[in-house]
C-alpha cells in the first residue's frame, strides 16, 4: 500500500500514481453506475455537469449570434423567447447550481474533514441518478417545441396562456430541485457528525464553511420553489387556480414564491465558488487565512441574509413602495459580508508570498470580476436607479459578471487545483495559463459592453435591437466566441492529462488540508487510518511539515520505486 | 462500503449512525415545513383577500369527516409514538401490531378522503370548467377549493408514502431487524409520521373551520 | 453527542396523557370555531393549532429528550417559515387602495366574476 507521508517543502514526485486507488479499485460500467464512493459520484457529476453546460453554451452562441445585427437575421422572436429561456433554465438549474457542491463538494468534503465517505453515500448516487432525470424531462420539452417564459416562469403566461411545454419544464426542473436538496441535507448531516477527531468547527477549511452555508439555503430555500411549480403546473394541467387574475389570482404572489428561492439561489451558486477562492488565495499566498472566523461568519451571514432580499426584483412590479424600501436597504446589508470576504483576501495577499499558477490566476480574475458584479449589484439595490436599467442589458451584466466571472472561475479554479488530487496527474500549466488569460480576456469583451448598453437603455429578452446599439453587441458576440474557445481548451487537456500527464504526488501545490495528506488519487476509504487533527487550517507558518500519525507498520514507508509494472 | 450488522461502513460506530440518522430526518422535515409552507403562505394572501369566500368554500367541506378524520390521525400519531417505545422495550409482537395499528388508522383516514374527494367531484366543487357553486363570488371559492385540493393533495399524497414506509419497517420488524437493540429506523420513520400529522392539525381548522359559526 | 433516549423509556402513562390533550383539543377547536369572536376565530384556532404541534413535537417526536442541534433545526424550520409570511405580507399589508379590484381594501369582488 502506498504512504500519504507529505510535507509543504515540495515532496519529490513519485513515478507512478499509488497503485490502489478510487479509479482502479473495480473496473466496469457498472462499478461506476451503482458506485456509493462520493469520489466517483463526483466524477459522475461531472460529466453530467460538462454536457450541460456545453448545451447552454450553444444556446449562448445562438443568441450571441441573433443579436449581430439589430433586425435579428438568425431567428424570428419566437424562436428568440425559447433561446434565452432555454439558455437561462440550462445554465442555472443544471449547471450553477450542481456544479460545484456535485463535483469538488461531493469529491473534497468528506476528504476536508477526514471521514470515509459522505454521511449518507446511497443518498448521494440517487441525487446524481434524479439530477440525471430530470433533466431528461426538461430536454424533453426543449426537444418538443422549447418553453418561451423565461427562466422565471412569471404567471399568468406560464400558468395559463403560453403555448409552451411549461409544464414538462417545470416538472423537469422540480425533479432536479430534489437534487440539490438531498445534497444539501447530506453535506449538513456530514459536517455535522462525521468530522475525524480534532477537527473541531474552528479548524474547518474555509470550503466547508462555504458549503454548509451552501446547503443551508439550498435545504430552506429549494421546497419553496418545488411548491411553486407544483402550484403552476397544478395551475396549467389539472385548471386549479392560483395565480389567474380571472380568478382573483395575485401573479405576484408567484413572483414573491419564485424569488424566495431563486434569490438565495443566486447565493447557492457564489458560495461554494467563494470556497474555492479562499482556498486557493491562501495556498498561493502561503499565509494563513486573514481573518478566519470572520470568512466563515460571513458565509453563513450571506446565507441568512440572502434570503431576505428576493423583492428587489419585483421593484416594478407592483410592490407596495414600503415593501420595496424595506428590501431595497436589506439588499444592500447584504453585500456586507461579501465585502468582507474580499476584504479578508486581500489582507491574505498582502505580504504573502504569491505564486501565479493557473488556481491563482482564476481566483485573481474571480475577485476582480465579483467585485464588478457585486458593485454593480448595488446600483439594482437602489429603488430609482433600478427603475432605469431594469430588464435591460445591464442587468444581464451585472448577473453574469458574477456567474460567470465569479461562479465559473471559481469552478475552473477549483477543477485546477485539486485536479492532481482526483486524478493523480498535473495538467500543462503553460496550456492551462493562456486559457485562464483567454477566458478572462474573452469574459470581459462578451459581458462589458452590456454593461454599457443596458445603461443606454437596451432591453434584455429582445430579439432585436436599434441600429445604434449595433457595434457594443457585435463586441460582445466577438468576446463571446474567444469565451467559447477558452472553455474548449481545460476540456482538451484535461482529458489528455489523466493518461499523458506528470503524476502528482499527494500534495504538489504544496497545500495545508486533509485532503493533500492522502495520495492522490485518494484511496476508496480515503485515508489509511483516521486521521486525528491537532492543527489549525491553513497553518503555514507553524507546521512546516504536516504529518499524519504514521499507522503501526513492520517496515518503514517508501514510495514506489520506478521499475515496479506501472499501471496508472 | 460493506456493512456489519446494522452497523453501515461510513460510520465508526453505531451511536454516530444513530445520532447522523436522525438528524438526516430532521433536515429531511426541515425541507418539508417549507415545501408545505408555500402553500400555507398563499392560503394566508388568498384568505386575507377573500375572507367571504373562503367562508363559503369551508361551508361545503363535510366537518364531522374532517373531525372524525382529525381524530383518526392523532390516534396513529399515538400508536406510532407507542411503537417506537416497544422496540426500545425489544418487543417484536407487540412493536407490530402497534406498527400495523397504525397504517390501519392511516388506511382509514385516506379512505375517508378518497370518500369527500368523490363528494366534490359530485357537487361540481373540482376547480376548473366544471366547477360549479351559486353564489356571488364563485370565482373565489375556486380558489378555496384549488387550495384545499392542492394542500389536502400533497398531504394525502404524503401519507401514502408514508403508508408504504411503514409497511417496510412492519415487515423488517417480524423479522426481528428492530428489537435487538438499534432501531433507529422505527424512530425516523416516527418523526416522518407525527411531521404528516401536524401538517393536518394545521389543515383541518384552516380549511374546514372557517367562519363556522356562520 | 449520542443519544439520550436509548437510555430513557418514556412511560405509557405520557403518551396515553398526551393522545388525551390532543384530541380534548380538536374538540375545542372545533367547539369554539361555533362561537363568534369576530377575527379572534382563527387567532383562536392558530394557537390551538400550534399548541397541539408543540405537544406533538415534544413528546411523540421526542424533541424533549433530543439533543441541542435538533432544537436548532426545528426552531429554524418555525423561523424560515414565518420569515416567508412574514416578509411577504409587508407586501400584501402595506399596499395602497386602489380603483382596481386587486387590492383588499375595497372593489366588488363580483367584478371579476365570469
Amino acid at each position: 500500500m502506498s504512504t500519504m507521508t507529505a510535507s509543504p517543502a515540495a515532496a519529490p514526485s513519485p513515478s507512478q500514481p499509488p497503485r490502489e486507488n478510487y479509479l482502479n479499485a473495480s473496473y466496469g460500467i457498472r462499478s461506476w453506475l451503482f458506485t456509493t464512493d462520493h469520489k466517483r459520484i463526483a466524477l459522475l457529476y461531472l460529466i453530467s455537469i460538462t454536457s450541460f453546460f456545453a448545451l447552454g453554451g450553444v444556446f449562448a452562441l445562438l443568441i450571441r449570434l441573433q443579436l449581430l445585427t439589430p433586425e435579428g437575421w438568425l431567428v424570428g422572436p419566437d424562436t428568440y423567447n425559447r433561446l434565452f429561456t432555454m439558455h437561462g433554465i440550462v445554465m442555472i438549474f443544471f449547471f450553477l447550481i450542481p456544479a460545484i457542491p456535485g463535483v469538488l463538494g461531493n469529491f473534497l468534503i468528506p476528504l476536508m474533514i477526514g471521514a470515509k465517505d459522505l454521511a449518507f453515500p446511497r443518498l448521494n448516487l440517487l441525487s446524481w441518478y434524479v439530477f440525471n432525470i430530470g433533466a431528461l424531462f426538461t430536454f424533453y420539452a426543449i426537444l418538443t417545441g422549447g418553453i418561451d417564459t423565461g427562466w422565471t416562469f412569471y404567471t399568468p403566461y406560464s400558468s395559463i396562456y403560453s403555448n409552451s411545454q411549461v409544464a414538462a419544464a417545470v416538472i423537469g426542473i422540480f425533479i432536479t430541485g430534489f437534487t440539490s436538496i438531498l445534497t444539501g441535507l447530506n453535506f449538513i448531516v456530514t459536517i455535522h457528525t462525521m468530522r475525524a477527531p480534532g477537527m473541531t468547527w474552528w479548524r474547518l477549511p474555509i470550503f466547508v464553511w462555504a458549503h454548509y452555508a451552501t446547503s443551508i439555503i439550498m435545504v430552506l430555500g429549494t421546497p419553496v420553489l418545488a411548491i411553486t411549480l407544483v402550484l403552476v403546473a397544478g395551475e396549467r394541467l389539472l385548471h386549479l387556480g392560483f395565480f389567474d387574475p380571472r380568478l382573483g389570482g395575485d401573479p405576484l404572489l408567484f413572483q414573491h414564491l419564485f424569488w424566495f428561492y431563486s434569490h438565495p439561489a443566486v447565493y447557492i451558486m457564489i458560495l461554494p465558488a467563494m470556497g474555492v477562492t479562499t482556498e486557493i488565495v491562501a495556498t498561493f499566498a502561503r499565509k494563513n487565512l486573514f481573518g478566519y472566523k470572520f470568512v466563515a461568519a460571513a458565509s453563513l451571514a450571506i446565507a441568512v441574509i440572502g434570503f431576505l432580499v428576493w423583492a428587489h426584483h419585483m421593484f416594478v412590479a407592483g410592490l407596495s413602495i414600503y415593501a420595496a424600501m424595506a428590501f431595497s436597504m436589506l439588499s444592500y446589508l447584504v453585500a456586507i459580508p461579501s465585502a468582507v470576504k474580499v476584504f479578508n483576501w486581500t489582507a491574505t495577499l498582502y505580504r504573502g508570498s504569491v505564486s501565479w499558477q493557473t488556481p491563482m490566476l482564476y481566483a485573481l480574475g474571480f475577485i476582480g470580476l465579483f467585485v464588478m458584479g457585486g458593485m454593480t449589484g448595488l446600483f439594482l439595490a437602489s429603488l430609482g436607479a433600478d427603475v432605469h436599467v431594469h430588464d435591460t442589458y445591464f442587468v444581464v451584466a451585472h448577473f453574469h459578471y458574477i456567474m460567470v466571472g465569479g461562479a465559473v472561475m471559481g469552478y475552473l479554479g477549483g477543477l485546477h487545483f485539486w485536479w492532481p488530487k482526483i486524478s493523480g496527474r498535473m495538467y500543462p500549466e503553460g496550456l492551462s495559463r493562456a486559457a485562464a488569460i483567454i477566458l478572462f480576456v474573452g469574459f470581459n469583451l462578451t459581458f462589458f459592453p452590456q454593461f454599457v448598453l443596458g445603461y443606454l437603455g437596451m432591453p434584455r429578452r429582445y430579439a432585436s435591437y436599434p441600429p445604434e446599439f449595433q457595434v457594443l453587441n457585435v463586441l460582445s458576440t466577438a468576446g463571446a466566441s474567444i469565451l467559447g474557445l477558452g472553455y474548449i481548451l481545460p476540456i482538451i487537456y484535461f482529458v489528455w492529462s489523466m493518461r499523458y500527464g506528470k503524476v502528482a504526488g499527494s500534495n504538489p501545490w504544496p497545500a495545508t488540508g486533509l485532503e493533500w495528506q492522502t495520495s492522490s488519487p485518494p484511496p476508496t476509504e480515503n485515508f489509511e487510518t483516521t486521521p486525528v487533527v491537532t492543527w489549525e487550517a491553513y497553518d503555514f507558518e507553524h507546521r512546516p511539515d504536516l504529518v499524519l500519525p504514521k499507522p503501526e507498520r513492520a517496515q518503514p514507508e517508501k514510495l514506489e520505486a520506478p521499475g515496479l509494472d506501472g499501471r496508472d | 462500503m460493506e456493512r456489519t450488522g446494522a452497523l453501515l461502513g461510513q460510520f465508526r460506530d453505531l451511536d454516530q449512525q444513530r445520532e447522523t440518522v436522525a438528524l438526516g430526518m430532521w433536515v429531511f422535515l426541515l425541507t418539508e415545513i417549507m415545501f408545505f409552507g408555500g402553500m400555507f403562505l398563499t392560503y394566508t394572501i388568498y384568505r386575507m383577500k377573500f375572507p367571504h369566500a373562503f367562508a363559503e368554500g369551508s361551508r361545503e367541506l363535510d366537518v364531522v369527516k374532517g373531525g372524525w378524520n382529525t381524530a383518526v390521525l392523532i390516534a396513529s400519531s399515538f400508536t406510532m409514538a407507542l411503537a417506537v417505545r416497544a422496540a426500545q422495550m425489544r418487543k417484536r409482537k407487540l412493536l407490530c401490531i402497534l406498527l400495523a395499528s397504525t397504517m390501519i388508522l392511516g388506511g382509514v383516514f385516506l379512505g375517508v378522503k378518497y370518500f369527500e374527494y368523490a363528494q366534490k367531484f359530485e357537487h361540481h366543487l373540482v376547480p376548473g370548467p366544471n366547477f360549479h357553486l351559486n353564489v356571488p363570488d364563485a370565482a373565489q371559492v375556486q380558489i378555496f377549493f384549488s387550495l384545499y385540493f392542492a394542500m389536502t393533495g400533497m398531504h394525502a399524497l404524503h401519507m401514502i408514502i408514508g403508508e408504504g414506509m411503514l409497511l417496510a419497517l412492519l415487515i423488517y420488524s417480524w423479522k426481528g431487524k428492530y428489537t435487538g437493540g438499534y432501531f433507529a429506523p422505527i424512530e425516523n420513520g416516527g418523526l416522518y409520521w407525527h411531521f404528516v400529522d401536524i401538517v393536518w392539525i394545521f389543515l383541518f381548522p384552516l380549511l374546514y373551520l372557517v367562519d363556522l359559526h356562520r | 453527542m449520542s443519544e439520550s433516549k436509548e437510555q430513557h423509556v418514556i412511560p405509557f402513562r405520557t403518551y396515553a396523557l398526551i393522545f388525551a390533550a390532543l384530541l380534548a383539543l380538536t374538540f375545542v377547536t372545533y367547539h369554539v370555531a361555533l362561537v363568534d369572536l369576530g377575527p379572534w376565530n382563527i387567532v383562536v384556532a392558530i394557537v390551538i393549532a400550534c399548541t397541539k404541534a408543540v405537544l406533538v413535537v415534544l413528546f411523540f417526536m421526542h424533541a424533549a429528550y433530543a439533543p441541542r442541534r435538533t432544537r436548532l433545526v426545528i426552531l429554524a424550520g418555525i423561523f424560515w417559515m414565518l420569515l416567508l409570511l412574514g416578509l411577504t405580507l409587508t407586501d400584501y399589508l402595506t399596499r395602497p387602495p386602489a380603483t382596481d379590484s386587486i387590492s383588499f381594501n375595497n372593489a366588488p369582488v363580483a367584478a371579476y366574476v365570469r
